[in-house]
């Protein structure tokens, strides 16, 4: 019987060597229109874990605690384990190897900038996209400083989020060095 | 010709108009008749039923909604045959967590695709024209990464639609992503895409370029038809094999990038979570998996002893599946299934069985194995690769996704089927 196989993990050594070929470039169709740089602006809203996407403005947790009740309490709750049926966003940090792990922003997310872009692309749920940047950076400050990442009158902004350090930066493995720890063999899977 | 034609039309018309008096005026002649009816005449300006089929009002097999508000929507594999699932009958996950609202709906005269970031010439395509580019059709199986994950125990789920409903195949029709994105040209150092959808949390996701260069599509077709809304429609990316999570539905942005942008998906829910407290990320493949659909939990019950044919569906995002076993002694020996054409890569596979029910108490279950070797585990080794015990799984709250080990199926001595996984 060969190995047993919970899941294949994507190669991660091929994807290397791949990446360093070039890609050959054939024939072309001539599709498409070229976008405005305004248009590409304006529907870029990811936002990566080095944080070069965030736009200009700033917030502190003060600001962001008054916003939080008004947008968000409803249905995170205003404690953490309050939550209505929206995931909990407080606490959690010291249980991510217990049988009962809670994986908040604060105890499980690995960086920041994340907080930012979806509270931007997708919050609050009745109305995603209503908040200016300002009020993402203070929301974003106030859940970081709810979960002792920061201080409370620390400024978020494009400089200083990318620069948080989150609790779990290093739970992460890639899915790969668990594989080939178990039962795969190199290169392919098992 | 066209007179003939239109003779012709207008004796139908006159004929069914005939015929549908005599069938409505007189019910003497009914009962002595063929037992048929003829379609009444549509009143102007309603829609005709018959031009868009519809199933017999005598076939009852529908999807099932998952707990509620969890936004899943899932297959009844007990009643399915063949390895196509029917586009009415497809699984749907959304990452928009408001099942009861209606699907993201989309004018596909208005819908754009945008490509940028690390490419020569960032581009915006409408449907009409990704439709020009030329197109493959591929059937693949797609399953949420969720699909039969142990904390649904907790809702006592045990059909085979409860627990594995959360995957179907269809043939997608489309665009391979590799072309389009040729047509944009990789800037060099391009490694990762961004891929995003329209839907109300703009659901995101990271893509290695190697995927979308090997065999990822743009895909709007389904079955023959256009996407349904529930599963993407206009545009749907397809990543055959991986977790269902990254077939990003309302596709309408690519960023070309050159690093993995750990969206809120994953940094979340998606990373397997294991219990020394460390996450896997970028689990991408679906593991070779099987489970029989008849006789199975939530299923036709067996009628007396005899002879039955035992049947499921196997699949692996590693590509094919090469071989699935059978037990019918509740794993003490194991016998070759015999594997219904066609078998294709990353699609359901039929498998099917002859077999004798005795009538006695019996534990079937099936195992797959797929083109790479990699061997569907019990829920023993799948445990032991988790380093846990198997109750680890009973109680934690912690959701295990890619959870794969073969399903037991119970059958009892009245020929009800039960689930055994926990036995």
């Amino acid at each position: 019987m060969g190995t047993y196989t919970m899941r294949c993990g994507f190669n991660l050594f091929a994807m290397l060597l791949f990446a360093a070929v070039a890609l050959p470039q054939t024939t072309r169709y001539n599709m498409g229109r070229t976008p405005t740089s305004e248009e590409v602006q304006a529907w870029d809203i990811s936002v990566g874990p080095d944080g070069k996407e965030l736009p200009p403005g700033s917030g502190t947790a003060k600001d962001g605690a008054r916003l939080y009740a008004q947008q968000c309490a409803s249905c995170h709750g205003v404690t953490g384990e309050d939550a209505k049926g929206s995931p909990r966003l407080f606490g959690g940090q010291g249980t991510l190897n217990t049988p009962k792990p809670i994986k908040t922003v604060g105890s499980y997310w690995p960086y920041a900038t994340t907080i930012w872009d979806y509270i931007h692309r997708a919050m609050p749920r009745n109305k995603p996209g209503s908040l200016n940047a300002g009020q993402v950076y203070a929301l974003t400050a106030y859940l970081l400083y709810k979960n002792g990442i920061i201080q409370e009158n620390d400024v978020m902004d494009a400089k200083s989020l990318p620069k948080v350090q989150m609790p779990n930066r290093n739970g992460f493995l890639p899915a790969m060095q668990d594989i080939v720890s178990k039962h795969c063999r190199l290169g392919t899977c098992p | 010709m066209s007179s003939k034609k239109s003779d012709r039309r207008d004796f139908l018309k006159k004929g069914a108009l005939l015929a549908g008096l005599a069938v409505g005026g007189a019910g003497a002649a009914r009962s002595q008749g063929p037992e048929f009816e003829t379609p009444s005449v549509i009143p102007p300006g309603e829609k005709d039923p018959a031009l868009y089929g519809e199933r017999s009002h005598f076939v009852k097999s529908v999807r099932q909604r998952m707990g509620k508000g969890d936004g899943f929507i899932l297959t009844p594999l007990q009643d399915s045959v063949g390895i196509i699932t029917p586009n009415d009958l497809h699984y749907v996950s959304s990452r928009d967590s408001s099942p009861y609202t209606p699907p993201t709906e989309i004018d596909p005269e208005k819908h754009l695709l945008l490509i940028h970031g690390m490419v020569d010439r960032p581009l915006i395509f409408t449907m009409d024209e990704l439709k020009r580019f030329p197109s493959v059709s591929r059937i693949h199986f797609i399953e949420c990464v969720a699909n039969t994950i142990p904390t649904q125990n907790r809702w006592d789920w045990e059909t085979v639609q409860e627990r594995q409903g959360k995957m179907s195949c269809a043939m997608w029709t489309g665009v391979p992503l590799s072309v389009v994105l040729k047509e944009a040209g990789l800037k060099s150092g391009a490694s990762w895409l961004v891929t995003e959808s329209a839907d109300s949390v703009k659901h995101s996701m990271s893509l290695p370029i190697e995927k979308a260069m090997d065999d990822a599509i743009l895909a709007y077709g389904q079955n023959g038809e256009p996407i349904r809304p529930q599963n993407g429609f206009p545009l749907r990316l397809v990543v055959p094999g991986w977790e269902g999570v990254r077939h990003i539905k309302w596709l309408r942005r690519i960023k070309v990038v050159d690093k993995p942008y750990l969206t809120q998906t994953e940094s979340s829910i998606n990373p397997s979570l294991k219990t020394n407290g460390k996450a896997l990320w970028y689990n991408f493949e679906m593991g070779p998996k099987s489970v029989i659909t008849f006789p199975a939990s939530g299923g036709r019950p067996l009628n007396g002893r005899g002879y039955y044919q035992i049947t499921g569906l196997a699949w692996s995002g590693g590509g094919l599946v090469r071989k699935v076993e059978i037990s019918t002694d509740g794993g003490s020996t194991w016998k070759n299934a015999q594997l219904q054409e066609p078998v294709l890569r990353i699609a359901h596979t039929r498998f099917y069985m002859d077999w004798q029910w005795n009538g006695e108490e019996v534990v079937l279950q099936s195992r797959c194995t797929d083109e790479r070797g990699a061997v569907q585990p019990s829920l023993a080794q799948f445990s032991e690769l988790w380093g846990v015990k198997p109750d680890y799984f009973k109680t934690t709250t912690n959701v295990v996704t890619h959870f794969n080990p073969i399903q037991p199926w119970k059958v009892d001595r009245d020929g009800n089927v039960h689930n055994a996984l926990w036995i």
